[in-house]
């Protein structure tokens, strides 16, 4: 079949190499610790917008100035009024400490993958999309095909299909690089050393706003990835990510 | 057991332990250079002393931002305070005229300063923001008298690296490192938007600490103490947020 042909043509080098895993030691490591700080940085993130779960823009914001949008949801603090007839318990002690430990393990981890990435080809060759791939038509063939949810090639399980290469482009050089410089945009201190930091993006109540609106993002990219790893075959794929051997035949 | 292997294991054990020793020498000399928060224990030491240790070294001289006039918070808003006491209501009905700030601990002249003393030391006014762990921030204008001013008229002695201040509420207590302490924009406050400083926010004096978060600008405060070590404070932790399962560093 012509698809399965041109599926097969990019697949890199390295990787039809028989006993070459499907995914790199480096990147089933990095994946998994990147899972769990993700999670460690959601729920306790999720814990600390619970004490003030309104959204300002600008500089400062406070429960006397009008929000930008505020969430449906009751508070752990008193003085915020949300309709709410009763107060959550207060549990940003842990969940700030949790945060910060999580976000140092995610940025270490992070630098890791970008320089081995970098350094080793996994980039060119794994999440840069072909140069047959580079077209608004080879982009709208693809977008088609998702739409449609096609069955996957089955070199799909060998090499990522062009919506994958440019969703993990988007999620690692723009995504995290955002939460992370809207995150350091709260530090006070921080920021007295690179004032850009926040000035940059509006002044530290909007740098909270997006710090949130890109969280959203990337839980809107882990449902999507999660369902589409489900579609693919969840066992197989979650395995192939895990030990680095796929059950599916090349070619 | 083949030679390479024995080789092997001879050298992995080597560079174990040249690792471990190596993460004691680094803890050594992070502590020499106060780069370890007091904090440290615990599951989430390891992060805590990473930021800590990151700021200092990034941050031990930089300046809070300060705003313009028109950026001022109208009106500021005053978080919930705890009910005061019997014996702060009469100070505040004597127009806070027997309020003492003491200066103790490792410096030359121990003091006890009234408020017309701790104003006759050098004025600082600045615009900066206040921020809440919570997620809410406000700017307003601060005056005071440079924490740096008072300590050095009180001797400070070559041995000091924290400074403990405590509020006339007495379960409220902070520490800050020398950094901090002698940072210029550390005020003793006692005033703000061009009035005394308001009891909601903290008056007759609180300790502005703008390069961390709210929590470290203690109110009420009514005693400074100099220290080489905070072993000897609460629990050991270095302040009462700690103890409340808050971190003691708050620059983040």
């Amino acid at each position: 079949m012509a698809e399965t042909a041109w599926s097969v043509d990019r697949l890199p080098a390295a990787a039809a190499r028989a006993d070459a895993p499907r995914h790199a030691a480096l990147v089933r490591v990095t994946h998994w610790l990147t899972t769990v700080c993700f999670f460690a940085l959601l729920i306790s993130g999720l814990e600390i917008v619970v004490s003030h779960p309104r959204f300002y823009w600008g500089e400062s914001g406070n429960v006397l100035t009008p929000a930008l949008f505020s969430l449906p949801i009751p508070s752990s603090r008193a003085t915020v009024p949300t309709g709410y007839g009763y107060v959550l318990p207060d549990q940003n002690g842990w969940s700030r400490y949790l945060h910060f430990e999580a976000a140092w393990v995610l940025v270490l981890t992070g630098a890791l993958y970008v320089i081995w990435g970098a350094s080793s080809g996994h980039f060119r060759t794994h999440l840069l999309p072909d140069a047959s791939d580079r077209s608004l038509h080879a982009l709208s063939r693809e977008l088609v095909r998702h739409l449609r949810f096609a069955r996957p090639a089955a070199a799909d399980a060998w090499s990522y299909n062009l919506m994958q290469r440019l969703t993990y482009i988007l999620v690692i050089f723009v995504l995290f690089p955002l939460v992370i410089w809207t995150g350091l945009a709260m530090s006070p201190a921080f920021v007295s050393a690179v004032p850009s930091t926040v000035t940059l993006l509006g002044g530290r109540q909007s740098a909270r706003t997006l710090h949130f609106l890109v969280t959203v993002s990337l839980v809107a990219f882990l449902l999507v990835h999660v369902a589409m790893v489900w579609f693919a075959g969840f066992g197989t794929r979650v395995m192939a990510m895990i030990t680095g051997r796929a059950t599916h035949e090349r070619n | 057991m083949s030679a390479i292997s024995r080789r092997k294991m001879i050298t992995r054990g080597l560079a174990a332990a040249a690792g471990l020793s190596g993460l004691a020498v680094a803890e050594r000399v992070a502590d020499r250079y106060g780069l370890v928060p007091p904090d440290h224990g615990g599951i989430y030491g390891p992060g805590e002393s990473l930021t800590y240790a990151a700021q200092r070294l990034l941050t031990r001289h930089s300046l809070a931002r300060e705003f313009s006039r028109s950026q001022i918070s109208n009106p500021p808003f005053a978080n919930e305070i705890a009910p005061p006491t019997d014996h702060f209501k009469r100070l505040q009905a004597d127009g806070f005229k027997d309020w003492r700030l003491s200066v103790e601990g490792l410096v030359a002249q121990p003091a006890s300063l009234s408020l017309d003393e701790v104003k006759r030391f050098p004025v600082r006014r600045q615009i900066t923001e206040i921020a809440c762990e919570e997620g809410w921030s406000y700017v307003a204008e601060w005056v005071g008298t440079p924490l740096a001013d008072v300590l050095r008229a009180a001797g400070i002695m070559p041995q000091a690296r924290y400074v403990v201040y405590f509020s006339i509420e007495g379960a409220w207590w902070e520490s800050i490192d020398m950094a901090d302490a002698l940072h210029p924009q550390t005020l003793i406050a006692y005033a703000m938007n061009g009035g005394d400083l308001p009891v909601a926010f903290g008056g007759p004096l609180r300790l502005r600490v703008p390069r961390q978060l709210g929590y470290k600008s203690v109110k009420f405060i009514n005693r400074l103490a100099v220290t080489d070590s905070l072993k000897r404070f609460g629990k050991g932790l270095g302040s009462a947020a700690p103890e409340g399962g808050y971190a003691w560093y708050a620059g983040i």
